[in-house]
């Protein structure tokens, strides 16, 4: 029973949160579309008929019809660029585009206190709300008549700060004195008033908590302006991040992928092959390969640093494992998927069987082994970050763990644009070998 | 003995469920050097079966093939196939698939480019030569697996309906094709098709075959196949001899397709 309502109580918290996120997601859905409109009207009337498939009347359902569209790639693109720095306050926006921010700036209000006698005085309290980093020296103020004397604070923005009102109060707590107006607003505890920029809460101690408005923009410490993030770039691309420079970071990253991916397909491959090949083999090592592939290779790490340590061996082993069962099974796949036709053409083409496996089996297995390849490598840059993630002395993974430790977000994110543009990078190199080495793929 | 002799094959498949299939009893058939063979009949009568025991990839439960009086006990280069579609090797251009027999055989590389050279002469190919096999139509794919076939100079050709694929237009000029090599290169061929026009057309004897279990119903001999050498296929099926047969064929081939049905419904 307890089970069920603890899940209940997730699932409460979770769609709570999915509807407020609601709006903005309406929001996004609702650009995606003014584009698309904005896009299609540019169109007909700038270029009508252009291409062949303008001419078609019936695209829907069409699936040579449906491409991906640059156009839209790249006002994607820039709306995240645009989205970002405007929930960012970003500088290379212009200020109207941007999300209501915190609120920087001075605010003052005024308390009124009631003393055991029932007798009433108003203090006036200034308050100075500052950005991070920024040092305020608190003017001097007049004190002003009465037993309330006025107060003056400064509250980082973002922040929340108790104002002990009483401390310069000829009336304090102590003596039975307490606030029942703020702006001439009755308060009790539990309720805020709102005071414009600030809101002022009374708490059960009888002292005031000052909130100034924080707007709906992230703080820097939870999401970093586009700019910020590439300053970090350059500086860490120059100084380099905790004793290695930012090339070692992501080359040693790489390197381990390329070893330990290299290494799967050389022991994977000729197993893949014998498995194909063979029935006592495929039956040797199908239990083994089939447990052995949903394991998830971040699942290993554990004994892995056990075993092997958190240096190069460890992570070596890893990334041989995370690769080694894709790519036995996709070159597995590679052999019986051939047409037996073709093996028979070739055997009454005069070929033995050495002849048909170098010149018919492996070429034909090829294209599987490389979209083995493919997603081997894929699996392996996610595996290595991971791992660094966990222990390392260098890596991306390391860089974007050391840093969430120091909530140096600017180089989390920087680390997260890049590990996403190296992956990227490796897939869209796989693709190009593909294409050059293997032309006849999906063509038999 | 000279040819290629069927003698007496039985083959009789075991099904997982454990009963069998008696895909082919007693087949017995002797054909001389230079004939061409057509095999028709409904699907199930193991005329496809028959043509891999000839090749060599099925070994028959009963019976034996010789080839000029050998017994063949596995797949050989003097036993060249033809097969329907996707049987050329995708990984190398025309020029390389046509050169691949001789060059399992270790033929000197200018002695078989020179072969090579000329197949693709007689098959037209010549200025797709460097060209891979997917930029190809189907009817030049063919073609060359025509030429790869004939590479590797066989004895016997078997071809299993390897004009199954194409468009009526290509499959006539390629009947003329097949019927033009078998005249030049003057090797025995058997040919297997669904196509009964086709079969009257390549067969200088045509065997129709019967299923379950599969055998042989009847043979012809017949004359189109040297009367088409050279000639225009669609004058020759306006002979009368030509469409009598058609007919003929056509009914005994409707009648065996009954019967299976037949069979069918009773069973269930």
């Amino acid at each position: 029973m307890g089970l069920v309502s603890s899940l209940f109580e997730e699932l409460v918290t979770i769609l709570a949160t999915v509807i407020l996120a609601m709006p903005y997601v309406a929001g996004y859905v609702g650009f995606i579309l003014a584009t698309l409109f904005l896009w299609r009207l540019a169109k007909t009337s700038l270029t009508p008929k252009s291409d062949f498939g303008s001419l078609k009347i019936v695209t829907f359902g069409d699936e040579s019809a449906v491409t991906s569209n640059m156009s839209a790639s790249i006002v994607s693109i820039l709306m995240i660029f645009l989205i970002w720095g405007s929930f960012t306050g970003s500088t290379t926006l212009p200020s109207f585009l941007h999300m209501p921010g915190a609120f920087v700036g001075d605010a003052s209000f005024y308390y009124t206190v009631e003393n055991q006698a029932g007798e009433r005085d108003d203090a006036e309290v200034q308050v100075i709300v500052h950005g991070t980093g920024v040092e305020v020296a608190l003017p001097d103020i007049e004190l002003g008549s009465g037993f309330a004397k006025n107060d003056v604070l400064a509250v980082k923005a973002y922040r929340t700060k108790l104002l002990k009102w009483d401390e310069n109060d000829i009336e304090a707590r102590k003596d039975g004195a307490r606030i029942v107006a703020i702006n001439g607003q009755p308060i009790v505890f539990g309720t805020d008033v709102d005071v414009g920029n600030l809101k002022i809460a009374l708490t059960q101690k009888g002292t005031l908590n000052i909130k100034p408005n924080k707007g709906i923009q992230m703080e820097p410490i939870w999401l970093p302006a586009p700019e910020n993030v590439w300053k970090r770039l350059k500086e860490i691309s120059t100084a380099g991040f905790k004793n290695y420079s930012l090339a070692e970071h992501l080359g040693f990253s790489l390197f381990r992928v390329v070893i330990g991916f290299f290494l799967g397909a050389l022991v994977g491959i000729p197993l893949g092959y014998a498995m194909g090949l063979s029935d006592w083999f495929r039956g040797w090592f199908d239990p083994i390969v089939e447990f052995m592939r949903p394991v998830p290779p971040l699942a290993l790490i554990p004994l892995v640093i056990i075993w092997a340590g958190i240096g190069e061996v460890g992570k070596t082993i890893l990334l041989f494992l995370a690769a080694l069962w894709i790519m036995a099974i996709a070159s597995r796949a590679g052999v019986s998927g051939i047409r037996i036709s073709k093996v028979h053409a070739a055997y009454s083409l005069g070929a033995s069987r050495w002849q048909i496996m170098r010149y018919v089996i492996v070429p034909n297995s090829l294209p599987e082994i490389f979209t083995g390849a493919r997603v081997a490598m894929g699996v392996c840059w996610g595996t290595v970050v991971a791992a660094e993630l966990v222990a390392a002395e260098k890596g991306a993974g390391m860089m974007i763990m050391v840093a969430s430790k120091f909530q140096q977000t600017d180089v989390v994110i920087l680390g997260i644009i890049l590990i996403g543009i190296i992956g990227f990078g490796i897939d869209m190199l796989m693709r190009w070998a593909e294409r050059i080495l293997v032309p006849w793929k999906g063509r038999g | 003995m000279s040819g290629l002799s069927i003698q007496n094959i039985s083959m009789r498949f075991d099904l997982p469920n454990g009963g069998s299939v008696q895909a082919l009893k007693d087949v017995t058939l002797d054909l001389k050097a230079g004939e061409l063979l057509s095999v028709l009949g409904p699907s199930g009568c193991g005329k496809t079966t028959l043509l891999n025991i000839i090749a060599g990839f099925l070994a028959p439960t009963n019976g034996e093939i010789l080839l000029h009086g050998n017994k063949v006990t596995g797949p050989s280069a003097e036993r060249g196939m033809v097969f329907q579609q996707g049987a050329l090797f995708e990984w190398m251009n025309v020029r390389e698939n046509v050169g691949f027999g001789p060059r399992m055989k270790g033929v000197d590389t200018a002695q078989a480019r020179k072969r090579v050279d000329q197949l693709l002469d007689i098959v037209g190919l010549q200025d797709f030569k460097e060209k891979a096999i997917y930029e190809l139509s189907g009817g030049m794919q063919q073609r060359v697996a025509l030429a790869r076939c004939l590479a590797n100079d066989p004895d016997v050709i078997l071809m299993d309906e390897p004009l199954g694929a194409l468009d009526a237009l290509t499959r006539e000029k390629m009947q003329s094709l097949v019927l033009k090599l078998w005249k030049e290169t003057g090797k025995t061929i058997v040919l297997i098709t669904h196509s009964v026009e086709e079969a009257l057309l390549l067969g200088e004897r045509l065997l129709v075959m019967a299923p379950r279990p599969g055998r042989i119903h009847k043979e012809y001999h017949l004359p189109f196949a040297d009367l088409g050498v050279d000639a225009d296929l669609r004058e020759i099926k306006k002979h009368d001899d030509y469409g009598d047969k058609r007919e003929e064929i056509l009914e005994m081939i409707w009648n065996m397709e009954e019967e299976i049905m037949g069979r069918t419904e009773v069973a269930v």
